[in-house]
């Protein structure tokens, strides 16, 4: 063992419960000065948890922690960030209505007998964001005009604005541009060389292999391996990566094809030159039953909006669609219109549009199909709607403790079955998936990855719109590539290419 | 399964029946006559204007909206009612059903505009408000209109030795808890308060849902009316001034939530004989108008207070406070 520079913090046996769920146990970890630490795991795993007690948000149950050869035990947010700890937070913290500048120096804003001195705020400011590429934006500008790239950047230029001897970022590449993404890595560069040290927490491994000297992998709250001496940014050992997703996963998951064998048979849904508000200027493809057609883009193509219109959630300016084999255009104004004519929207914003949060599973599978749990004179029948829910959990292995249980409480993708449950029972032909799998472990990713393929099997068109191109490329069809707006080019099986459906990506840049 | 939902019903309950019987055994000990059939019965006369009323404000309240023209919707329905009996001469059934119809018509208006432009209820319902009370002016002229024995017989039928309106308002409060609890419509309104646009994505179209909750509101608020114009055997135009407030406060105090999605009608019942017996028992004890209003204030708040700790003690257990990961 080469001898090793003293750790800048140090952690020993954390734990934490939250109820009977423990989500932190034992939990050693370490981070040196100049390094980048990156923490994996499923979500869950207790990767926030554990950053959030370092960075004084949480109190921990058991264990103890040193800063520098210091003892030290933050009793809140403030305390931590004094002492040089900051946490970057995967949620948003800043508040729409204040200006970027404000936001920056929130707790310290320069002032003259309570007098905000804004010359001197801005001139803050604005070396700060210099310092994260934002150099060309205005500190006065609100945040809530801002998009969320450039609010998270914000968020990082004021984590960067104070001395910081320990950073933590969580996912904060999760809504950056490749651009911007550059310019945080330079960012985390400088700091490294400063002697700082960086906690890194993210799902994207390409990543943490670019930049971290050192991953620790967490599942169900505890530390079950550590990779050190990672050759940062040269070429890995391919051996590595699966090395550390077996850790996470805790088994292999191997190269898994979830594509349907399409018949290519009856028509389901053509949309023809579909345009609606500023974001969805002209999209055209037709849909057949059985298949997966997956919709690629950048952010800002315009996925989310041409779902939304041709769910009937936003206001169509034109264009017609046709249902089935019908010859007729579809009259859809409303997702009542959507829902009669077989077409189902699951929204990427699962908690806010899919849910009803504090309503149990039972109750949120019943909703789209009341009528078919009601009796003559109106009354709910609940001996057949506990019925119809146990047989849909049970059909979709969601976990939960009963039928009873607030959906609030399950993971995300139990939650995710929840919502696919519900327009199961509706029967819906045509079911319209936006990020289905967005902040879902990886585990349940793949269950979910099969529902999709048996729901095409039982003739279903499915349609699923997705970030992760290797998603798309393991369980659809043919992939549309949306460009500003435009749906450019559709993608047959064969033609599949990474490179490829980037450019076409960019088209209209 | 049946075993479990009963104890979490009489859970549910037990908060409230128990403030209940402690202010009624406070009020009994405390010297005076108030555990007397006298006193009970005036309760249960005073009570079904508001009973009527917070039953709709609580389906108001459930669908997270709010509706501050009851009061003056009552006084409306009143002076028509009024109107047809003294003037008109109209038989007492068809007065009635004008008076019901008058607040069906406020209910639906007020419903429609705030679907159809997405308005915020409380500044459509205050211009409700307003309106409406300066409708009942011009109907009345100002003037209450005395009507008499007419109108009083009703509030003078007794069946058993209670009231008809009272029992009426209590069968009021019993229909609309199960409506709230066993049909579709419930479902529909208690998510239409808890996500409005949850339920929209589901193909569920929560603008009638919403319109149709604004018109119950109003036709209790008539209901309210037949009551208040039978107890006094005249239409007053300054009757139901402030009783939005009063209804919020019950039905608050009946622990519904402001926010939507979470109310039950037989709490705000609660409500409703919290605050009755509360205004009769300080009455009796001789305090004053200033006095009675200051401690129904504090009340109030304690309720809110208390149900906040409640519904806590409830979630603690299921749900982590702050979300690991």
């Amino acid at each position: 063992m080469a001898t090793e520079p003293s750790p800048l913090l140090e952690v020993r046996a954390l734990g934490k419960c939250y109820g009977a769920v423990q989500a932190l146990a034992e939990a050693d970890f370490e981070l040196r000065p100049g390094e980048v630490h990156a923490l994996v795991g499923e979500n869950g795993a207790g990767k926030s948890t554990l950053s959030r007690i370092i960075a004084g948000l949480t109190t921990p149950d058991a264990g103890a922690m040193r800063l520098s050869e210091a003892s030290y035990s933050p009793a809140s947010r403030r305390v931590a960030e004094h002492l040089g700890v900051r946490m970057v937070m995967q949620e948003l913290n800043l508040i729409p209505t204040l200006t970027v500048a404000e936001s920056i120096f929130i707790d310290r804003l320069p002032n003259r007998l309570g007098w905000v001195d804004r010359k001197q705020l801005h001139r803050d400011a604005r070396a700060v964001l210099a310092r994260v590429g934002l150099g060309e934006l205005d500190p006065a500008t609100l945040i809530g005009s801002l998009g969320i790239g450039q609010q998270q950047l914000v968020e990082i230029a004021a984590g960067l604005a104070t001395t910081c001897r320990v950073l933590i970022l969580d996912e904060p590449t999760a809504a950056l541009t490749n651009k911007e993404t550059e310019l945080l890595f330079a960012q985390i560069e400088k700091l490294r060389s400063a002697g700082a040290g960086v906690i890194y927490i993210s799902h994207r491994m390409e990543e943490i292999l670019r930049i971290a000297d050192r991953v620790t992998v967490l599942r169900d709250g505890r530390v079950v391996g550590a990779r050190s001496n990672l050759q940062r940014g040269k070429q890995q050992d391919a051996t590595l990566l699966q090395e550390i997703i077996h850790l996470m996963v805790g088994r292999d998951l191997g190269a898994a094809q979830f594509r349907p064998k399409v018949a290519r048979a009856e028509m389901a849904l053509r949309v023809s030159g579909l345009r609606a508000g500023s974001a969805v200027k002209d999209v055209s493809f037709d849909l057949r039953r059985g298949e997966i057609l997956g919709f690629a883009g950048l952010m800002g193509s315009g996925r989310t909006e041409t779902m939304r219109a041709i769910f009937g959630a936003d206001r169509r300016d034109a264009g017609t669609m046709y249902v089935g084999a019908s010859a007729t255009p579809a009259e859809i104004a409303s997702p009542q219109d959507a829902v009669r004519a077989g077409i189902a929207l699951l929204t990427e914003d699962r908690k806010g549009e899919g849910l009803l949060l504090p309503w149990a599973v039972r109750s949120n599978v019943t909703l789209p199909t009341m009528r078919s749990v009601r009796s003559p004179l109106g009354w709910i029948d609940r001996v057949r709607e506990s019925a119809t829910a146990s047989r849909l959990v049970s059909q979709l292995r969601v976990r939960c403790s009963s039928v009873e249980q607030p959906v609030r409480e399950l993971s995300g993708g139990n939650q995710q079955k929840v919502v696919i449950a519900k327009w199961l029972e509706r029967d819906c032909d045509v079911l319209i998936f936006d990020e289905p799998t967005r902040g879902i472990d990886v585990g349940a990713k793949f269950e979910i990855y099969e529902l999709l393929r048996d729901l095409a099997g039982r003739g279903k068109a499915i349609i699923v719109v997705s970030s992760e191109l290797p998603e798309l490329f393991a369980i659809c069809n043919r992939i549309a590539v949306l460009s500003a707006g435009s749906l450019v080019r559709i993608f047959e099986e064969q033609e599949f290419d990474q490179n490829e459906i980037m450019r076409a990506a960019l088209t209209n840049y | 399964m049946k075993g479990s939902s009963l104890r979490t019903h009489l859970g549910e309950y037990f908060g409230l029946t128990l403030v209940l019987g402690v202010l009624i055994a406070f009020f009994s000990f405390s010297g005076g006559h108030f555990f007397t059939a006298t006193t009970f019965r005036t309760i249960a006369n005073q009570v079904p204007d508001a009973i009527f009323i917070a039953v709709g404000m609580t389906f108001v309240l459930i669908i997270a909206g709010i509706d501050l023209s009851v009061g003056s919707v009552l006084g409306l329905c009143g002076a028509v009612i009024g109107l047809a009996l003294t003037r008109w001469h109209l038989p007492m059934p068809v007065a009635i059903a004008l008076g019901v119809l008058i607040g069906v018509a406020c209910g639906a208006l007020s419903g429609a505009i705030i679907v159809r432009w997405s308005l915020p209820a409380f500044i459509v319902t205050l211009g409700m408000l307003e309106a409406a009370r300066g409708g009942t002016y011009l109907v009345s002229q100002s003037k209450t209109a005395y009507i008499g024995a007419r109108v009083e017989r009703i509030a003078e039928i007794q069946l058993g030795g209670i009231s008809l309106l009272f029992i009426a308002a209590i069968a009021v409060v019993v229909v609309a808890h199960l409506v709230l609890t066993r049909t579709v419509f419930g479902r529909y309104m208690v998510a239409v308060g808890t996500n409005e646009e949850a339920v929209r994505l589901s193909g569920i179209n929560p603008r009638p849902i919403k319109i149709a909750v604004y018109i119950i509101s109003g036709a209790l608020a008539a209901c309210a009316a037949v009551s208040n114009v039978s107890r006094l055997g005249a239409a007053d135009p300054n009757a139901g001034i402030g009783f939005e407030l009063n209804a919020i406060a019950a039905v608050v105090i009946g622990g519904t939530s402001l926010m939507g999605g979470r109310g039950s009608v037989i709490n705000s019942l609660f409500g409703v004989l919290i605050i009755a017996v509360l205004e009769n028992g300080l009455a009796q004890m001789g305090a004053q108008e200033p006095t009675k209003r200051l401690v129904t204030g504090c009340v109030i708040v304690a309720a809110v207070v208390l149900d906040y700790y409640r519904t806590r003690i409830r979630r603690v257990p299921a749900v982590p406070s702050q979300r690991p990961n």
